[in-house]
């Protein structure tokens, strides 16, 4: 590739050649580009989304560090001399102090930090509804588990940071949450009182939060989520991007555009959108306005003390649950917050488990290229829903008191609402999505044989009156009918017909009764084999 | 006022409050009977009573009984005062109409000269907080931060940091504070209304009450300039939450749904 052997062609190339010429000699930059430019990206809106997240961490990062020049994370006390008048003599941290100044003293400061905070609330948005999207397509099975196990760290990763961040500016709002944390710290059996010290660096609030949850904020968390993301980009162009079943998209290809220059060019105007918007968004609206709140002191609390939405469903947790407390030789276990510390980790982890779970049970090691439409799969679209629905009312559960004084309800009604439908309606919106996706099975199957209604009635020699029913086109039909539809695991009889006995493992016995559950007959219509097609629309036009 | 309507059971309590009054109009007496100006007060004074006695005989006897000692629908208004019928009337909470969780607040339907008549009669019924003066609770005099920090240590855990109001048990709330006289905010807190706490001058001095007043009166006036754009509320980040997933991400995806839509090979079918 090289071409620094011809002289003459190297006197009359631009600038840019010259350059890429440079580069080529010494890494490859030609044979690099060659594979790597002509990724296709396959086009539909659903694959935009982990774009969204990409482009608002990165404008999380810029201006952050902007943030970062001004913000002084330091917890010592000082009087408040600065423009905004209704806190001016208010004792306060250095953090508050400073956070003020960035809002009202520093050139674009007040712009920069709502960028930063509406990112932050679009960012892990954006992440949950793109692991939807992987997780309902099916996206996540053989070869993407890793990178399914990559995104969901930088879930976590990205709700805890925005956490800490939303903790810095030591105001009375993120003050209670810190002290929420310290209670929930504490009613750790045997080490809590110890655990909250070292957090704290002692009595609670001491000086030390702080600048501790600023090293990690701004250093810790971001570096590695900035090294999973990287890692996570690698893996989607090394294993190539997943599509839609369609005509000509089959298991071993990916149709779209070329990266290189569409798609370029498409996602390079999509990042202004992402930015344009947020930026948007933080020019029309006020988000946590610590100046309202005042500095934190640990004698006041304001009703509305919420974390912001993604910390919302500990909140509701904790909210719903009853306050028990058992008293045992002298220490006191509180159940009414161990019990939510201990099942906020489980909502989470039962999604980022699932697709394990799912390749066990159905025992498929095959790789998985083409997607799966939602109602393909009723089981898996059922599960998630289900835990949609659980996820959905635990935040209502944590702003309950919104809901109580917007809706004229009683917070005690709503409170126990919650902690029924906590129980009763995952299995409830279970059963209902898996009974919607079977029917849209069954219209597929309706659509493939008899075609599409047209709304023409035709009335026959003999006075009967018909709608005229079109054919689906091959390439939809094929659209509709791609899917494997597997067969439920057998293990066969237990006695054979010599009547000796087999072992057969427990595990093995849940796993062929889970897989009937996901593959039986109650989970699947099946999909119109040729012969069908063949028999109806080769037939007499019938209708 | 919790305390205070303890004691009211007290069997004692119908004692002290007729030693009271004796005590209160004998000194009365002594004070104002030489003055002839006094006279003409004083009997300006029982005219008032004497309206506020009727208009109170048709709006409220109903509820808290013919002589003020209260019925099943109604707390006695024995001792609540002149502060506590010029709030509860003044704001519209009473007359109560139909029950339910709160009285809520609404129209008030008597005028100000009517409502003072009726303030008059309830506190020639006992001893009670007097209805204050415009000096007393004029925001102007206030300290906004000093009241910020007084509003943030006594009444934001129920009215919210900027006076938005909250949500209590059971349907109760405390109300919003925009727009609430401040005649009416220094009434709230000597006579704690319903679920709110009373905070007497031993607790919370007038100078306190007239810096929480000017605090409220800032941060909840019409034309308070709200930093960054739009309030959402100022209900914290449930709202915020909201309108970021509907206005942010929302918007993010119906631009994706649009790019995706126009491509190459949709715009040739
Ligand atoms: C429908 C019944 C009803 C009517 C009519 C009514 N009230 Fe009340 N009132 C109540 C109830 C119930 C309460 C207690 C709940 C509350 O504090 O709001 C109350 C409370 C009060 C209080 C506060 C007492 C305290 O302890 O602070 C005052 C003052 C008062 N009423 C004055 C009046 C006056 C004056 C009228 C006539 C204009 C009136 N009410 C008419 C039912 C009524
Ligand atoms: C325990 C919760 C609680 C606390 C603390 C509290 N309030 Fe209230 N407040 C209430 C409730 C409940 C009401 C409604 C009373 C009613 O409707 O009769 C109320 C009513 C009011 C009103 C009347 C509002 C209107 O719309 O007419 C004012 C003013 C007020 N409070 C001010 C204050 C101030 C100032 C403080 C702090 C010094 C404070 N409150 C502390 C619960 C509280
Ligand atoms: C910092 C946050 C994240 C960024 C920047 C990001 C970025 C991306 C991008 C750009 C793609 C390719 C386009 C697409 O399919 O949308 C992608 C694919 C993928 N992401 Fe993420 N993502 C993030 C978080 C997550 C999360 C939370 C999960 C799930 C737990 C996840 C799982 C996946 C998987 C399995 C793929 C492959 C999908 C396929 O090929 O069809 N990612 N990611």
């Amino acid at each position: 590739m090289s071409t620094n052997d011809n002289p003459k062609s190297r006197e009359k190339a631009p600038a840019g050649q010259k350059a890429a010429d440079w580069a080529d000699g010494r890494v490859g930059l030609y044979n690099l580009a060659k594979s790597n430019l002509r990724k296709i990206f396959p086009d539909h809106w659903s694959f935009m989304l982990g774009e969204i997240c990409l482009y608002s961490f990165i404008i999380i990062i810029l201006t952050g560090v902007y943030l970062t020049l001004f913000f002084k994370p330091s917890m010592g006390e000082v009087v408040y001399h600065g423009s905004y008048v209704p806190l001016q003599g208010v004792r306060m941290s250095e953090a508050y102090e400073s956070t003020l100044n960035i809002s009202f003293d520093v050139r674009g400061g007040l712009l920069v930090r709502q960028i930063h905070h509406w990112a932050a609330i679009v960012f892990v948005a954006g992440m949950l509804v793109h692991m939807m999207r992987v997780f309902f397509t099916g996206a996540f099975r053989k070869p993407r588990e890793i990178n399914w196990t990559f995104g969901f760290l930088l879930l976590v990763m990205g709700m805890f940071d925005g956490f800490l961040g939303y903790s810095l500016p030591d105001d009375l709002l993120s003050g209670t949450g810190i002290r929420f944390m310290e209670g929930a710290v504490l009613s750790v059996p045997i080490v809590g009182t110890y655990l909250s010290f070292f957090l704290f660096g002692g009595q609670f609030p001491g000086f030390d939060v702080v600048p501790r949850f600023f090293t990690i904020h701004i250093l810790l968390l971001p570096g590695i989520m900035l090294g999973l993301v990287v890692a996570h980009l690698i893996l989607v162009v090394y294993h190539k991007h997943t599509q839609f079943p369609g005509p000509g998209k089959t298991n071993k290809n990916v149709v779209g555009m070329p990266l290189m220059p569409v798609y370029m060019a498409k996602a390079g105007g999509f990042f202004f959108v992402v930015f344009g918007v947020i930026t948007l968004l933080s020019a029309i609206a006020t988000v946590n306005p610590i100046w309202a709140y005042g500095p934190y002191r640990p004698d006041q609390v304001s009703t509305d003390a919420q974390p912001d939405w993604y910390m919302g469903f500990s909140e509701g947790l904790i909210r719903i649950m009853p306050g028990w407390e058992i008293n045992f030789a002298g220490h006191t276990l509180v159940l009414g917050v161990f019990i939510p510390l201990i099942v906020f980790p489980l909502v989470l982890t039962a999604i980022a488990v699932y697709p394990f779970i799912e390749s066990w049970v159905t025992g498929d090691k095959r790789e998985h290229h083409l997607l799966d439409r939602p109602r393909n799969a009723p089981t898996r679209t059922g599960l998630g829903v289900a835990w949609i629905s659980l996820y959905l009312i635990l935040l209502v559960g944590g702003g309950n008191d919104l809901f109580a004084t917007h809706f004229h309800l009683s917070i005690n009604a709503i409170t126990w609402v919650v902690r029924v439908s906590f129980f009763v309606l995952p299995p409830v919106a279970f059963i209902i999505t898996k009974r919607i996706c079977l029917g849209l099975q069954r219209r597929d199957r309706e659509k493939v044989l008899h075609g599409r209604e047209t709304g023409v009635i035709k009335r026959l020699p003999h006075g009967e009156f018909i709608e005229v029913h079109e054919p689906l086109p091959q390439g939809k039909v094929f659209e509709l009918t791609a899917h494997d539809q597997p067969k439920p695991l057998e293990i066969g009889a237990e006695v054979d017909e010599n009547g000796v006995v087999r072992k057969v493992k427990r595990t093995q016995k849940v796993r062929a009764k889970l897989s009937q559950a996901f593959y039986g007959e109650g989970s699947q219509i099946p999909k119109p084999t040729p012969q069908e097609h063949e028999e109806i629309t080769s037939g007499h036009g019938h209708h | 006022m919790k305390k205070l309507s303890v004691r009211r059971r007290h069997p004692l309590a119908a004692l002290v409050v007729l030693l009271f009054a004796l005590a209160a109009t004998g000194g009365l007496y002594a004070a104002f009977a030489p003055a002839k100006t006094a006279q003409a007060d004083s009997s300006s004074q029982s005219i008032a009573i004497e309206e506020g006695k009727k208009l109170y005989a048709t709006g409220c006897s109903s509820c808290h009984g013919p002589g003020g000692q209260g019925s099943t629908d109604g707390p006695s208004l024995v001792g609540v005062g002149a502060a506590a019928v010029d709030f509860q009337v003044g704001t519209g909470r009473m007359p109560a109409q139909q029950p339910g969780a709160q009285v809520p607040k609404k129209q008030p339907i008597y005028t100000q000269a009517q409502i003072d008549q009726l303030a008059a009669y309830i506190a020639s019924l006992g001893p009670g907080p007097g209805i204050p003066s415009k000096k007393q609770y004029d925001p102007k005099g206030g300290d906004i931060a000093a009241g910020g920090e007084l509003f943030r240590t006594n009444c934001a855990q129920c009215h919210n940091f900027a006076g938005e109001g909250g949500a209590l048990t059971d349907g109760k709330y405390a109300p919003s504070l925009r727009g609430v006289d401040p005649k009416h905010i220094y009434e709230a807190m000597l006579t704690g209304p319903q679920q709110m706490p009373t905070f007497p001058d031993t607790t919370m001095p007038e100078k306190a009450k007239r810096d929480i007043i000017a605090y409220v009166n800032d941060t909840t006036r019409a034309d308070n300039p709200n930093p960054g754009g739009f309030s959402l509320g100022r209900l914290g980040p449930v709202t915020e939450g909201l309108f970021g997933w509907i206005f942010g991400l929302g918007a993010l995806i119906a631009t994706a749904v649009w790019v995706a839509a126009r491509t190459a090979k949709a715009r040739k079918s």
